[in-house]
């Protein structure tokens, strides 16, 4: 009897695991009008989550509550309230991967599928349903799931379906294992259905779309590309002044990268192509709301607060674009690198409209299969060096050139074309083992919309706990006069292993708001905020 | 044989009750450099320490931060055994330069993609950078957000710890 008990003991390995974690952002809103603050009534704002995960050995479960109350400025207002958005419990046997619930997946680049979040922006497109992954052979992946979507705190009304294959041909061929050359192919499809309940329009219930992809890695290079078709999806997003129900054309969208990597060098290429390819599981829906497909700017993702001022959206509608990145590290002792080496990095982007004929029936348009159209909307030209002036002392020197289509990238009208170009200084300093002190001078020039600005900020850290920070942003060049306004900031925060808290003092310019890397669009603002971040 | 079944139970409840042992890495499948998938339970380091760190070419700390401790990780490695693994949630936006950003960068430890998210949420990341200490037993020991220079030297302390098998916290 005895002896049971003594097996029972060895053959149980796993431990019961809880794990989470819990954030926290509010913000006391001060009147501004001179800088075009809204009216807040409620004054504090917060946005709250928390999260807990239960493990077991191959079982996973795990919730969120949330609690928006109410949402800080620059969120959607449908985000207003609490409770649990999130739950999802799910197992792994024999190479089988059962979720039920909530889950997020991606297919490919995620051009037709996408659920994922991005907390700070507002975004969560959360997936409630049932989810399978299979792996029947190594080197092949199988995805199914049904489910519906998360919308603020409903669900859209729409049900989608899906299923993705991916073989990772080295893997999967035993005659190709020891290949130089190794490919991987994939391909989705995802079909949504969303009741017609329009009495003078009719749509189609049921959209299918589909998107293989490949992807090919040899030595040093790697090639992808990724094709996604869309059948027709007539919608609000894809509406237009003839067709006010939207439009009968299917989509389809072509994405090409290519990168060459070696010590020391790296190079991309990469273009798209977008010819009506927004997808959603609601026709009705609108902005961050309900998306389906995932269509990201192809184009350097800004982090500078000034290169934050005129930021490019893909134009889900059409567009077509190239990218070119080249990093490159010159050697210690070589001509241009110094005596600790230099490392310098360019990027380049545009942003063009497809070649669109209109048609006189409810296709709306043809357009010519990655033909560049007429307007340009976006371009930009980035170079970064980066030296180790000293032991002590690092600068990053940066220029940026950017030529932005307001009207068409902001949905706007009557700002034009806006040419701008910035400068950037940032240094590094190293004081000792503990402290150190980080700056920052920036001067965005340009003779449109509002004119130029000069930007600085000071930095002090005592490593491992504590930051103290300062900027102001100042629109000098501003040609209406009293809009030559300071946005001063003063913030200071304490972390502890994995728990951190801020707070922070000042105004806040409308725009692009980019906290460690995230960013969301803000309106003007002027108060206290406070973030809280703990995860264990 | 109602002992038995008594005692196989209590068998099974006590080794169930018996150590609250600390977080195991979750299972979660990313991608390497290569575009091949890869398993987190397949990221080992034979008995020795290791260090996550979630990061993101968008991300300057956690470039700053990763920088700093490659400019030790020959020491490390050598005083402590220990293997560093980087794992960028850089998502298709930003997936493509992960590659050529690292080669312009010259590190020289292990890079995976986890481009939806998938380990930053089973390791309850919220925003990066966020590193974990692993003990010889592929639990975590200890974890650490935000960087700011100097933080490298006392995560060198904490894997020497780790690596003699003493508790190691920040």
């Amino acid at each position: 009897m005895t002896v049971f008990s003594y097996s029972a003991f060895s053959q149980n390995p796993n431990t019961f695991n809880i794990s989470g974690n819990f954030q926290f952002d509010a913000q006391y809103y001060l009147e501004d009008s001179l800088i075009g603050a809204p009216v807040v009534p409620e004054k504090i704002l917060s946005n709250g989550f928390g999260n807990l995960n239960f493990n077991y050995g191959n079982f996973n479960a795990g919730l969120r509550y949330e609690s928006y109350l109410n949402p800080l400025l620059g969120f959607d207002p449908r985000y207003k309230g609490s409770g649990i958005t999130y739950r999802f419990a799910s197992y792994t046997v024999n190479d089988l991967e059962v979720t039920i619930g909530n889950f997020y997946d991606q297919f490919g680049s995620g051009m037709i599928f996408r659920s994922y979040e991005e907390r700070t922006l507002g975004i969560d497109n959360a997936m409630d349903g049932i989810r399978l992954k299979y792996k029947p052979t190594s080197g092949v992946i199988l995805k199914g799931f049904i489910g519906e979507q998360r919308s603020y705190f409903e669900k859209g009304p729409g049900i989608v379906r899906g299923f993705d294959g991916e073989i990772s041909l080295s893997e999967a061929i035993k005659s190709l294992a020891e290949a130089k050359t190794r490919v991987t192919i994939g391909a989705g499809v995802i079909s949504k259905y969303q009741k017609d309940e329009n009495p003078i329009y009719v749509y189609p219930e049921n959209v299918l779309s589909y998107s293989p992809r490949i992807s090919i890695y040899r030595g040093r290079y790697n090639f992808n590309a990724e094709y996604g078709y869309k059948y027709n999806d007539p919608s609000l997003v894809n509406s237009t002044f003839e067709y006010p129900q939207g439009i009968y054309k299917p989509g389809q969208a072509l994405y090409l990268d290519g990168t060459y990597t070696k010590r020391g060098v790296g190079i991309t290429l990469a273009s798209k192509f977008i010819d009506n390819m927004d997808f959603r599981s609601d026709r009705n829906a609108t902005g961050n709301n309900l998306t389906l497909g995932y269509l990201p700017a192809l184009t350097k993702q800004q982090t500078y607060r000034l290169a934050t001022l005129y930021p490019y959206a893909t134009q889900t509608n059409g567009e077509v674009g190239f990218q070119g990145d080249v990093f490159y590290k010159f050697k210690k002792g070589s001509a241009l690198g110094g005596k600790r080496g230099t490392g310098i990095s360019l990027n380049y982007s545009n942003a063009f409209s497809i070649d669109k004929t209109p048609v006189d029936n409810e296709d709306g348009y043809t357009a010519k299969f990655y033909g560049i159209g007429d307007e340009k909307y976006f371009e930009e030209v980035n170079v970064e060096v980066t030296k180790k002036m000293s032991k002590k002392l690092k600068m990053i020197f940066t220029y940026i050139y950017t030529v932005y289509n307001k009207d068409v990238v902001q949905g706007l009208s009557g700002f034009g074309t806006i040419y701008s170009h910035i400068g950037v200084a940032e240094g590094q300093y190293k004081i000792d083992n503990n402290n150190s002190i980080r700056f920052e001078f920036q001067h965005l020039y340009t003779e449109q919309d509002m004119q130029s600005w000069a930007m600085a900020l000071v930095e002090y850290t005592i490593s491992p706990h504590w930051f103290f920070a300062v900027f102001d942003e100042y629109n000098y060049g501003n040609d209406e006069v009293k809009k030559r306004i300071h946005y001063p900031n003063v913030s200071t925060g304490y972390t502890k292993g994995a728990n951190r808290i801020a707070l922070s003092y000042g105004k806040q310019r409308e725009g692009l708001l980019c906290v460690g890397g995230v960013c969301r669009n803000v309106p003007a603002s002027n108060g206290f905020s406070i973030s809280v971040t703990s995860s264990f | 044989m109602k002992k038995g079944l008594l005692l196989l139970f209590a068998g099974i409840l006590t080794c169930q009750l018996a150590v609250a042992q600390g977080k195991t890495i979750p299972s979660v499948d990313l991608k390497t450099l290569e575009g091949q998938a890869e398993n987190t339970n397949n990221i080992r380091n034979d008995g020795s320490p290791m260090i996550i760190s979630f990061w993101a070419t968008w991300c300057k700390p956690c470039i700053n931060e990763l920088n700093a401790i490659n400019d030790m990780y020959e020491d490390m490695v050598e005083e402590t055994g220990v293997r560093l693994v980087a794992i960028s949630i850089d998502d298709s936006r930003t997936v493509s330069k992960v590659a050529p950003f690292i080669n312009g960068q010259d590190w020289e430890f292990d890079v995976f993609l986890d481009t939806n998210g998938d380990l930053k949420r089973a390791m309850n990341v919220n925003f990066v950078p966020h590193t974990f200490l692993i003990n010889g037993d592929r639990e975590v020991i200890s974890q650490h957000t935000s960087y700011a220079p100097g933080d490298e030297i006392k995560l060198f302390e904490m894997v020497k710890k780790a690596a003699k098998g003493e508790p190691a916290h920040d």
